[in-house]
């Protein structure tokens, strides 16, 4: 599953899985933290093209690696989000501190 | 009147709507999505909006989830006398066009309901928990309740009304 992360220019590109629960976040935070130290990126986008069920997991995994991109001065996208999951990320005030794009 | 058109509507007046499951399964991760579908399998012979089906599939995650990882969490493995291997008990019933789900853990219990379910608040920052399980269970759902005492285990009762089947109740 390794192909669902890629490093272009200085951004960790996540593909995110269609459902996103705890049990799938725990390998995608664990992952996403190794690229992060590894290769230095400096900002992370987190691509829900697939998705089609989220909880409140995957805001902890949004928030978890913003605390870390931020710390280095980079910043976190959500793309390609479906209405119900821009909704969720909304609800919970995730567009104060990422950018959320359709 | 027909006579086929009279049978329906007498049929119609007298049911209620009457439905129970019980299912339980190992306090491991891979099964959240298991309880996921599972309950939006039982609940389907209501035709749930696939908006209704999406709330309920994020509350019964949010409850299966906390069972798992703060019920069964390291400390309370770790202290546990028992051999028998941790489960979660998840039953649903339907009454008319309510749906309610009871998810249950013989886990450690809650010390502070009221702070668990406060939003944001979690016992585990670490794990990268948000704090918004209770939150979005509430969110999504009509109803919420949390019973639990400290090593007694926690249950957690939600209810949510269904629009639709009003609707064919009207035909009458």
């Amino acid at each position: 599953m390794e192909e669902n992360f890629k490093v272009i220019d200085n951004y960790l590109m996540v593909k995110m899985p269609e459902e996103v629960d705890h049990h799938k976040s725990v390998y995608i935070s664990k992952m996403a933290d190794e690229y992060i130290m590894k290769e230095g990126v400096g900002n992370v986008v987190f691509d829900f093209e697939g998705t089609r069920f989220m909880d409140s997991s995957g805001i902890g995994v949004i928030i978890g690696r913003y605390k870390k991109i931020s710390y280095f001065g980079g910043k976190v996208f959500a793309i390609n989000t479906d209405t119900r999951i821009k909704r969720t990320l909304m609800i919970c005030g995730l567009h104060k501190v990422i950018e959320i794009m359709e | 009147m027909e006579t086929g058109q009279k049978i329906e509507n007498e049929m119609r007046k007298n049911t209620v709507l009457q439905n129970e499951m019980r299912l339980s399964f190992d306090a491991v991760s891979v099964n959240e999505a298991f309880a996921r579908i599972a309950v939006a399998a039982f609940v389907s012979p209501l035709n749930p909006t696939i908006e209704e089906i999406s709330d309920i599939k994020t509350a019964v995650s949010e409850a299966v989830t906390n069972a798992i990882i703060h019920g069964y969490d390291e400390e309370f493995l770790r202290n546990s006398k028992t051999n028998e291997k941790n489960q979660v008990y998840l039953h649903c019933k339907i009454i008319d066009d309510v749906l309610q789900v009871e998810v249950q853990d013989k886990g450690k219990g809650i010390e502070d309901i009221d702070q668990a379910m406060e939003p944001l608040f979690t016992t585990k920052p670490e794990m990268d928990r948000s704090g918004m399980g209770f939150a979005f269970m509430e969110a999504f759902m009509d109803d919420l309740e949390v019973i639990s005492l400290p090593f007694q285990g926690t249950v957690v009762r939600m209810k949510k009304k269904l629009g639709t089947i009003s609707w064919i109740r009207h035909e009458e």
